[in-house]
């Protein structure tokens, strides 16, 4: 990242909350962060802890009349919080483009495959033809790996299998060349091999392109290939940031170490998502006072009732941030469980 | 798509077997002391004129027998109804125009008019309008066609004299009759499957909302427009029209039996209710067996139709 | 904004809520330690157009339930007493029931002479209504019990057996699907008017009540054999059926109870359609028998007799009944989305 350039999004203390039947529902709860261009930052967290309503609320998804937002989120100059239908619309798709978690219901079941690409990129280029438009679609699946492109055009999503549909799906997401990729859980719904090759063409797309890139996952291990950042997300805030290395060899937050511990322990078979935390995450009705995480933290002490900010602990390393009360001697020490990083797996302190 | 649609038909032939036994053993319990050479004797008649009745339409025969011979007469257009000694087919003919032409106009206006209306009240969900046309279908749904026929009747016809007070007019006899004649049929056989629809469609578009592939269609950039009518109509549509395939050949097959009824139409459906009324087995089988081949080919024609809109269905 | 408001897309379905009854998935976040009845509840009563609409409808059963006061201690008429010739006094002016011509009078908003109007025979039409009324609810209400009960049944005999069982009964009500409701309900009434079956027969109201309660039957069997199906290969079933209980026992202490939400909300609709088939039934002549008093009588005897000269005869039973139609409908829609909030259950006509 140069000097002198701003960032392609800067995520200023964004708040999303959903007004329900029971209360309301502060899904992000002051979220910054930025992705600069040809960067992949990883979002990490466990199901449920704000992290697609954050990446969704970057395209203007979910506008539910129960939402409300807060914050800014700059794109490329435009304030994305609070635009205007049109302005959305002229974003999405092209300026940044998104990839959904599930293959199998993403894409459109009545539509022919080469149709749905080619909707996405009429949709902002008005002047292409139509086949001009599905000379581009070719292009497209081909260089996403997808065998007989050209014939392949004319079928149907139900013909095609999931990786296959996920291939169609980061397409049609590169079709209009975004300056941001949005790939929310790509690999979640696929069997491993298959998550590999998804991976893999993300991989080469930030390589050949400069767009910057967001990965959405609850899984470390896919982090592990392919990260330039993590951002850890525990029950809408973040809670601990950094860069890959730094995250996976001097993690800061308990809650990171409890991901890390997770992953180490079944390091062989990664597609196995065991959560390696005790206890469920709180509810975003009533969450918690102070640290969110406090309820399954083996350390918390007194001050945890009081919301730790987000700030720098670690000498020389502006770029790491973490959400925890404890001093960096403490939690240097107390992060070794059997000799590897890990959450102590003590009963979870019931407050 | 070839061996789904014969499987179906098998299916059906099956069914419209099972409905004319059914239909005919009603009948046979029905009828005095299993006798129907009896009841049409009339009271004042001999044992030995019943007798010869019997002989003469076969009910001295074993009852599978009977129904055998029915089924046969049904299909080579011989039947005659023992009441009114009519050719059943010929006085189907006779209704045939009416009912058709009922069907059809009605049809398609409470198709059409329930896309419209569900699908305003589901992009206008919770506001005036979708109140509005909530409040219409909750009322059409509600309401027997007979009582909805006899306010125009006596409100738009008698009163106001706008349209005739009822009966039917061939097309080829006045186009401008027939028309007359029908607008307010149509209106009422309507609103009755406009309410039920448009509710359907509107819980159905709504519910897509929360369809993957209408994120990703919104996701995309496309307008919000674009993604209702493309997206979620589009997908929509389909329970809708299936829905429509068994509505729509049960008026075919005399099912608006009400409709035709207030209105004079002398439709099949109105032969029907005659036929029952005079305990005429065979005309009653015939227009059973009529609506069940109805379901059959307007069914198979809406799969068609719906497997042209849903690709899973045409390629499975 | 957004074309369509609601929720919007940030909840996969089985993403959270993974507990609770089926209806209830993807619900968000629920507070805990409240039942899926509670909370249905809750949101019922949130709904007022629902609520008021219940409460026009329980008001219409009780004055209906009423009839016999109306009729002794009020209007001091019973509901079959037809006096063409009457007269009484309205306003210190002698009326006659029916006109010189035969026209009965109209709506004297008197309530103790002839409420609102006389029909053709110068019966009291406010205490025929009313006591029309009860006919039209009991059979509403029989017919449903015998529909619900039957559908229930059958449907989940069909789901949990499977087999032949459920190749057998889907064709039995293949059979009753295709014939329009009205013909099969006119056959079945016209057999049991006239052949009858033990006390169901000639002017019984049990006649009407038992026909319609059959004809819906595939409304009810349908949804609830599909459910079944699914629910039959659920973890807890599976258990029950390791642990050796008997069918029976699955059936109605497993299935059955997660059953009773769309049990639940198929009662209105069912009700309703069922008060609307009695009225059809009857105008047909295949329904309820003269001179029992009910609203599909009150309305066909209208129409035969009185367009155009005394249209009230029509219009006030019908909008009656159209009214009472109308609260069960919309209370029951408010029912269905408080019970299951993505339902996607295919309604009767
Ligand atoms: N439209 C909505 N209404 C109410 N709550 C919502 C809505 N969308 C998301 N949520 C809630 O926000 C929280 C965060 O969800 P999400 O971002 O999907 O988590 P993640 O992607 O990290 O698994 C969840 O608790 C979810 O229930
Ligand atoms: S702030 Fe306290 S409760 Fe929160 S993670 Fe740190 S030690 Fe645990
Ligand atoms: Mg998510």
């Amino acid at each position: 990242m140069s000097a002198t350039e701003p960032p392609l999004l800067e995520i200023s203390d964004l708040r999303v909350a959903f007004a329900t039947e029971d209360g309301t529902v502060q899904a992000v709860d002051g979220v910054s962060f930025t992705v600069s261009r040809g960067e992949v930052v990883a979002i990490v967290g466990e199901s449920g802890s704000g992290k697609s309503v954050t990446a969704m609320t970057l395209m203007g998804l979910p506008r539910g009349s129960n939402a409300t937002f807060q914050g800014t989120a700059t794109f490329d100059g435009t304030e994305l919080v609070g635009a205007s239908d049109e302005q959305l619309r002229r974003i999405r798709g092209a300026g940044i483009a998104m990839v959904f978690q599930d293959p199998m219901s993403s894409l459109d079941p009545v539509y022919r495959i080469g149709d749905q690409i080619v909707e996405q990129i009429r949709a902002h280029e008005r002047k292409i033809s139509k086949a001009q438009a599905l000379d581009r679609a070719v292009t497209l699946m081909e260089r996403v790996g997808i065998p007989r492109a050209a014939e392949r055009l004319r079928s149907y999503p139900h013909e095609f299998s999931g990786g296959m549909r996920q291939r169609v799906m980061i397409a049609m997401a590169l079709s209009c060349s975004p300056k941001l990729l949005i790939a929310d859980e790509p690999t979640t719904a696929l069997d491993v091999t298959i998550q590999a090759q998804i991976l893999e063409e993300l991989r080469k797309l930030r390589d050949e392109t400069d767009a910057g890139v967001i990965l959405v996952t609850h899984d470390l291990g896919v982090v592990a290939d392919i990260a330039d950042r993590v951002i850890v997300m525990y029950a809408g805030r973040v809670v601990e940031q950094g860069v890959l290395d730094d995250i996976f060899y001097d993690p800061q937050h308990p809650y990171t170490w409890g991901l890390l511990g997770s992953i180490t322990r079944i390091d062989s078979d990664r597609s196995q998502r065991l959560p390696a935390i005790p206890g469920m995450p709180p509810s975003l009705l009533s969450p918690p006072k102070g640290c969110h995480f406090r309820p399954r933290c083996p350390h918390a002490f007194e001050k945890c009732v009081e919301v730790p900010p987000l700030e720098g602990h670690v000498a020389n390393r502006p770029e790491s941030l973490d959400r925890c009360w404890l001093t960096e001697d403490r939690k240097r020490a107390l992060r070794q469980v059997d000799g590897q990083v890990g959450l102590r797996s003590t009963e979870p302190v019931i407050s | 798509m070839l061996r789904f649609v014969v499987r179906r038909m098998l299916v059906m032939v099956a069914l419209l077997i099972v409905i004319s036994m059914f239909t005919f053993a009603m009948f046979v319990l029905l009828l005095p002391n299993g006798n129907p050479a009896a009841l049409l004797a009339g009271r004042l008649a001999t044992p030995a004129e019943i007798h010869l009745i019997s002989v003469r339409y076969g009910f001295d025969k074993p009852i599978y027998i009977q129904y055998i011979d029915t089924m046969k007469n049904i299909f080579t257009g011989q039947a005659y109804s023992y009441q009114s000694s009519f050719n059943v087919l010929d006085e189907i003919r006779a209704g045939m125009p009416a009912t058709l032409s009922l069907a059809i106009g009605a049809g398609l206006i409470w198709l059409l008019v329930s896309i419209l209306f569900g699908t305003i009240a589901a992009v206008r969900a919770g506001k005036y309008a979708d109140r509005v046309l909530t409040v219409l279908s909750m009322i059409g749904v509600s309401m027997p066609p007979f009582f909805f026929g006899a306010i125009l009747i006596y409100y738009v016809a008698y009163k106001a004299n706008i349209i005739p007070i009822g009966g039917y007019v061939p097309f080829s006899q006045s186009v401008g009759g027939w028309f007359g004649h029908l607008v307010a049929p149509w209106i009422t056989l309507s609103i009755l499957f406009i309410g039920f629809y448009s509710r359907v469609l509107r819980s159905s578009i709504l519910d897509s909302i929360n369809e993957d592939y209408v994120r990703t269609a919104r996701a995309k950039g496309l307008s919000e427009r674009q993604v209702l009518i493309r997206h979620s109509l589009r997908n929509s549509l389909i329970p809708i029209i299936s829905l429509w395939g068994l509505d729509f050949a049960q008026v075919i097959g005399g099912g608006a039996i009400l409709t035709e009824t207030v209105y004079n139409l002398h439709g099949v459906g109105e032969l029907a209710r005659d036929s029952i009324g005079r305990l005429d087995t065979i005309t009653l089988m015939e227009i059973v067996i009529l609506t069940g081949i109805a379901v059959v080919v307007i069914g198979a024609i809406v799969d068609v139709l719906v497997a042209y809109l849903d690709p899973r269905i045409r390629l499975a | 904004m957004s074309v369509i408001s609601g929720q919007s897309p940030g909840q996969g379905p089985g993403e959270l809520g993974e507990g609770f009854d089926a209806g209830f998935e993807s619900e968000g976040q629920l507070p805990p330690g409240v039942g899926p009845w509670k909370l249905a509840w809750r949101r019922l009563r949130r709904n007022r157009v629902a609520m008021f609409f219940g409460f026009v409808f329980l008001l219409i059963v009780v004055v209906c339930l009423l009839a016999p006061v109306y009729s002794t201690d009020i209007a001091h008429i019973g509901p079959n007493y037809g006096n063409p010739t009457g007269t009484f006094t309205l306003n210190g002016k002698t009326q006659f029931v029916l006109s010189q011509i035969g026209i009965p009078i109209g709506p004297t908003w008197d309530i103790h002479h002839y409420f609102l109007g006389a029909d053709d025979q110068g019966r009291d039409v406010a205490v025929r209504l009313l006591y029309g009324g009860r006919t039209s609810l009991m059979i509403g209400a029989v017919a449903t019990l015998i529909t619900m009960i039957i559908g229930t049944l059958l449907g989940v005999f069909a789901g949990y057996f499977r087999g032949w069982w459920d190749a057998i009964l889907r064709s039995a009500n293949d059979v009753v699907w295709t014939y329009p409701a009205v013909l099969l309900g006119i056959t079945i009434g016209t057999v049991l008017n006239i052949h009858g079956i033990g006390p169901l027969h000639g002017t019984n109201a049990l006649v009407p009540a038992v026909v319609i309660g059959f004809v819906y039957v595939p409304y009810v069997f349908r949804p609830v054999r599909g459910q079944v199906l699914t629910l039959r290969e659920r973890d807890f079933v599976d258990a029950a059926r390791q642990q050796g209980l008997s069918h029976w026992r699955i059936m109605t202490s497993e299935i059955l109870p997660n059953l009773s939400s769309t049990i639940v909300v198929f009662v209105p609709l069912i009700m309703a359609n069922s008060i609307l088939l009695e009225a059809g039934l009857t105008y047909l002549g295949a329904g309820v028998q003269p001179p029992n008093a009910s609203w599909g009588t009150m309305i066909s005897d209208g129409i035969n007799n009185d367009i155009p000269t005394a249209f009230h005869n029509v219009l006030i039973p019908g909008l009656m009944l159209v009214i009472a139609v109308m609260s069960i409908n919309i209370f029951g829609d408010g029912l269905r989305d408080a019970l299951d909030p993505r339902s996607k259950i295919r309604v009767a006509r």
